[in-house]
């Protein structure tokens, strides 16, 4: 990718704007970035007041003067796209924003949307010069050559406040823990040729053998040297925190000399490790998880807050995940949930299905039984209740109407199935919920299969209809915002089976089934033989829409009650 | 490669000159990465007398990987697994602790020292550490029987 930072929410703003029109640019634009040195923001799901905005950002003196005299959302590389994409739209913003910052700033505010949290996606460029530019930054303030602060600030995990308090406190102690010895040598990194040589590794010991060694003084021939850092680099996934070889040394070997001496086939490989220890290293970035995806994404979002937002990022490979957890997009439901229920069904979904459709519960004790065979008159084996297989009622009340039941009420059997109903109730609850939840995973799966043979006959149509390419695309529209709004309600029914019931399941009942008609309304347009789509185009459109609106009513109001605490749980979140 | 140089060295210097205790042979002369090593325990130990075999097999990368070590006699010791293993844990054989110039004698020395001196804080037998640190006297007997079973 050539550019250096994408504009986030690009995705799912342009679909609401769709809908909302004007003041959500705005809004995108309102609230910062998650500042470059990531400085912890409290409760960055919540909508950032000005003053937080400061804090996030006021120890970054650079970044601060630069992005606030140009953009106030945008960081500083992003000026960079400018050019490409939504620019237009970002000119235009700057110029109302600059004529009335402060009316707009507490106008705008409040509108964000409340399921959606500040995050920005780096590319593995963008992460090098933010690691390069702390490194700068940390290097003039210490006083020290890149090098060690490079390493200084691997070995406190990026951590820069804790490095320069640390530093500051016992410098040659700091050094001396982060393997830079006492005093860091102004020499750069050589490989020499030494007489009477013998190499402690490989017990080479020819004339004109070229070694290596850090000011440890631990020298190896360079071969040697060469072949443990491959190893390490390689085999074990080190880069950041690899030891001097020498025996006992606990030495960090500096990314110049590694450059010396890594082998050229290995560079990206080391480099690559690199970044990875330093997003892993920070808590506000991680990986997009997606497969062969190289972006990674920062948000501010906290483990603490996960209990009352549901952080979903979108990584410019198009992958929307949870922030919290990486897994897919799981919105409205916290993570806590997904994990419960993802383990529940994973254990029970089966065996309940079994038990429900094959077994019933003995009207006496309530233990589950298998009837097997045999006639309807029962004998629990545990509590010897003997009893109707068809009507549970008691068999004494049977008379002699042996092998077959053909009573209709009796108030022994009306009991004994009340009471199997209300047993059968927290299971049959599990499955009214699961089966919705399965059921959409499902039709999302069969509603992408019909896009593509849809997608196939379009060809077809384009070339019989004369339409253009671009003319066929609301299907693909159409499709995305089909899976996108399956995902949402597969998830609303694990978020409604732990739902415990007050005044507010209501309002989520009733966006949950308006969300759940416009979706299988949009769905059926799928169906319709392929020339009758290319007149069902305004109509799939406006579908399209709708799904799209409604799924971001539902979210709203679900993450904005989750923020306030108002949805009460029947387990515990944490 | 490297390692050859570096392997017949190491074993010209441990044969002429062996570790404590130790006699080092190749398992076979064909193999010079499998070593038959038989470690005579101190005799100020709990397993004085026994003679104790332990197989060291180098891996290829060797000495940029550690080796591997298994005892072949039985042996009842909180840091010697009581299996047909018989592996010990030693912290110097981890990959992410081994360096490159540590050599095969040094591992032979600090097994020594560590049989001698069980470590029941790292142990790999609970049972065995529990029974070292609250009831000597009981280890003591069972370790001596086991000399005299397997060691002699």
């Amino acid at each position: 990718m050539p550019t250096t930072t994408r504009k986030r929410k690009a995705e799912v703003l342009t679909n609401i704007t769709d809908v909302f029109a004007e003041p959500q640019r705005k809004v995108s634009k309102v609230h910062p970035q998650v500042p470059k040195d990531s400085i912890p923001r409290e409760e960055a799901a919540l909508p950032a007041t000005p003053q937080t905005l400061t804090e996030g950002m006021d120890s970054d003196d650079d970044f601060n003067s630069v992005a606030s005299s140009v953009d106030l959302g945008e960081d500083m590389s992003s000026s960079v796209d400018f050019g490409a994409g939504e620019s237009d739209v970002d000119v235009d913003d700057d110029y109302q924003d600059d004529g009335a910052f402060d009316t707009t700033a507490k106008d705008l505010t409040p509108q964000r949307k409340h399921f959606e949290v500040d995050f920005k996606v780096y590319s593995p460029q963008d992460i090098q010069s933010q690691q390069d530019t702390q490194v700068a930054e940390v290097s003039n303030l210490l006083e020290q050559p890149t090098e060690a602060t490079a390493i200084l600030l691997r070995y406190t995990r990026w951590n820069k406040e804790r490095l320069i308090e640390q530093y500051m406190d016992d410098q040659e102690r700091m050094l001396e823990k982060a393997g830079l010895g006492q005093e860091i040598n102004q020499n750069p990194p050589r490989l020499e040729v030494r007489n009477n040589f013998t190499c402690d590794i490989c017990c080479e010991d020819g004339p004109g053998l070229e070694t290596f060694a850090m000011n440890c003084e631990h020298r190896f021939c360079t071969d040697c040297y060469r072949h443990y850092l491959t190893q390490k680099i390689k085999d074990e996934g080190e880069a950041a925190r690899i030891k001097c070889p020498g025996d006992g040394c606990g030495k960090i070997i500096d990314s110049k000399s590694l450059d010396l001496l890594v082998p050229d086939d290995l560079t990206d490989r080391y480099h690559q490790v690199l970044m990875r220890t330093y997003v892993d290293d920070k808590e506000s970035l991680k990986w997009c998880p997606a497969p062969n995806c190289v972006y990674a994404v920062e948000c501010g979002v906290k483990r603490k807050d996960l209990n009352r937002v549901v952080p979903t990022v979108h990584c410019d490979c198009k992958h929307a995940f949870c922030f919290g957890c990486s897994l897919p997009d799981h919105q409205p439901t916290p993570c806590v949930l997904v994990k419960r229920w993802v383990k529940k069904c994973e254990d029970d979904s089966e065996t309940a299905n079994w038990i429900s459709a094959n077994t019933k519960e003995c009207p006496k004790c309530q233990s589950t039984i298998e009837k097997n065979g045999g006639c309807n008159h029962m004998t629990c084996r545990k509590c010897k209740n003997e009893f109707c297989w068809m009507c549970m009622g008691l068999w004494s009340e049977h008379g002699t109407s042996w092998y077959n039941c053909n009573r209709f009420e009796e108030r022994s059997g009306t009991d004994a199935r009340d009471a199997q109903a209300k047993s059968r109730q927290s299971l049959e609850r599990y499955l009214h919920y699961y089966n919705r939840y399965a059921n959409h995973e499902q039709s999302a799966r069969l509603d992408k299969d019909i896009f593509h043979k849809t997608e196939k006959k379009m060809t077809l149509l384009q070339s019989s209809s004369g339409m253009s390419w671009i003319e066929v695309q609301f299907m693909e529209q159409a499709s995305q915002a089909l899976q996108q709004c399956r995902q949402t309600l597969k998830w609303t029914y694990a978020f409604a089976y732990y739902l415990a019931r007050n005044n507010m399941t209501e309002i989520f009942e009733e966006n949950q089934k308006d969300l759940e008609m416009a979706v299988e309304n949009l769905s059926e347009m799928f169906e319709k033989p392929t020339d009758q789509l290319a007149g069902l185009k305004v109509e799939m459109l406006d579908k399209s829409s709708y799904c799209r609106q409604r799924r971001v009513i539902l979210l709203d109001d679900t993450a904005k009650n989750l923020r306030d605490g108002n949805w009460q749980f029947n387990v515990e979140l944490s | 490669m490297a390692g050859n140089k570096r392997l017949l060295k190491e074993l010209a210097e441990c044969q002429q000159n062996p570790p404590p205790g130790c006699k080092i042979a190749l398992e076979n002369d064909e193999d010079i990465l499998i070593w038959n090593v038989t470690m005579a325990a101190p005799s100020d130990s709990v397993y004085a007398g026994g003679n104790f075999k332990i197989l060291i097999k180098l891996p290829k990368e060797y000495p940029f990987k550690p080796p591997q070590l298994n005892f072949k006699t039985k042996v009842y010791h909180p840091n010697v697994t009581n299996d047909e293993n018989g592996s010990m844990c030693l912290g110097m054989l981890r990959a992410d602790e081994w360096k490159p110039p540590n050599k095969i004698a040094d591992v032979l020395k600090l097994v020594r020292t560590v049989l001698a001196s069980p470590q029941p804080d790292d142990a790999v037998e609970q049972g065995i550490a529990e029974q070292y640190k609250n009831n000597r006297k009981e280890f003591d007997k069972i370790a001596k029987d086991w000399v005299n079973k397997y060691a002699k």
